[in-house]
């Protein structure tokens, strides 16, 4: 109980400064919705921040791998802010080919924990 | 107006987002984060497509990130799925506050 | 051949969604890239092309499984995230084991992704010659097959033996 509480004052902080500080020109400042999904992005990089946590501390590698696969989602859902808050239309490739190639390194090496080779 | 629509799911799935990635840290044991993981950040991630698509519209991006949600529905399950499958066989074991396990059981003589 | 049509259709949908706006030599690159992909590919995209005919089958698809399916999800988000926020974290994990009398491997692969994006389950394996799946259970609420069959399996096998059988 003592640590839920000291854990969740944390992250209202964390989260509350993300929220009121002002934003950095990170991109073009005429385009529309640009200080909401700024702010967005920065929880996204919150959230990848958490799995990198559990990447490195893992006790088992099988917890490393599940951390991996889902921090490869989240730069899919990165890219597709990107598209909106640049209104450049090719970061949405980059989520595509990620999403593709996260799935197929997933796949392996969960063959390779499983202990089998690659051809079966 | 769709792009208000597209703006209110964004912020939904920028939250299913953040709640996955703490199961991701707060649960036990590997098939417990599994869960969480997966359904949260892959409906998370969804979401925030669905509103790039309200936002940009019908334009190049935006079919696009309509490709990219059929893409990870189809997916991410699968790799969750054999991750699972990897684990078990590799013999994580469950937590120990779990009730009942029957595929343990099942598989007790093939290995 | 049946198959290889379907296959080529689906190629150039996506090559033609990849290339928004299409204009002529997009269409006649992707036509020919489709080709390429429909040959090389043959009969291992579509086991049952006669399937796919149907439109009854869409119709199925479309009003009963995607409905059911998309507030499924929704529900499973908000009980992840309580689980999650809850100080004491209310959870008693355990593996079950669930029968199915689905056959086809569409129909079981549609079956373990519902089941893996509905509310607190997630499939571990699949059993194909005595249709049974094994499923991870955040909360257990019954131990045995048949009631656990009951809450985990039917209301996406009624509708997805509609579908895909």
């Amino acid at each position: 109980m003592l640590r839920w509480s000291i854990g969740a004052v944390i992250l209202v902080v964390i989260i509350a400064l993300i929220l009121i500080r002002p934003f950095p020109f990170l991109f073009y400042p005429d385009l529309p919705y640009v200080g909401f999904l700024g702010r967005g992005l920065y929880i996204i990089i919150l959230a990848s921040i958490l799995s990198l946590y559990r990447i490195l501390r893992g006790p088992t590698s099988a917890d490393r791998l599940v951390a991996i696969d889902i921090l490869g989602i989240l730069v899919v859902g990165l890219c597709a802010i990107l598209t909106i808050s640049t209104g450049r239309s090719w970061y949405i490739d980059i989520g595509i080919a990620w999403a593709l190639q996260s799935f197929i390194s997933s796949l392996a090496l969960s063959k390779h924990l499983e202990g089998r080779g690659f051809d079966e | 107006m769709s792009s208000i629509i597209g703006l209110i799911f964004i912020s939904l799935g920028l939250a299913f987002d953040f709640f996955g990635c703490l199961g991701l840290v707060r649960l036990p044991d590997v098939y417990n984060r599994l869960q969480a993981a997966t359904k949260c950040v892959t409906i998370g991630t969804c979401s925030i497509l669905f509103g790039t698509f309200l936002v940009v519209g019908f334009s190049a991006a935006g079919l696009k990130a309509l490709l990219c949600i059929v893409f990870l529905v189809l997916t991410a399950p699968v790799a969750a799925h054999a991750i699972a499958r990897g684990a078990h066989r590799a013999g994580v074991k469950l937590w120990k506050g779990s009730v009942v396990d029957k595929y343990a059981e099942d598989k007790e003589g093939e290995i | 051949m049946k198959s290889r049509i379907v296959l080529f259709i689906v190629a150039l949908l996506v090559w033609s969604l990849l290339n928004w706006v299409p204009d002529w030599q997009h269409l006649v690159v992707g036509i020919f890239i489709a080709l390429f992909v429909a040959y090389m590919t043959g009969d291992l995209f579509v086991k049952r092309p006669h399937v796919l005919k149907h439109p009854l089958r869409y119709w199925y698809f479309l009003a009963y499984y995607l409905p059911v399916f998309l507030w499924e999800c929704f529900k499973a988000n908000v009980d992840v995230a309580y689980r999650v926020a809850h100080p004491r974290l209310p959870i008693s994990p355990g593996i079950v084991k669930v029968k199915t009398n689905l056959k086809t491997d569409t129909g079981l692969t549609f079956l373990a992704n519902s089941i893996t994006l509905t509310p607190g389950t997630l499939c571990v394996d699949i059993d194909r010659d005595n249709g049974v799946l094994y499923v991870h259970w955040i909360d257990v609420k019954a131990k045995d097959v048949e009631s656990a069959t009951k809450i985990i399996v039917e209301r996406f096998e009624r509708i997805l033996r509609r579908i895909f059988e």
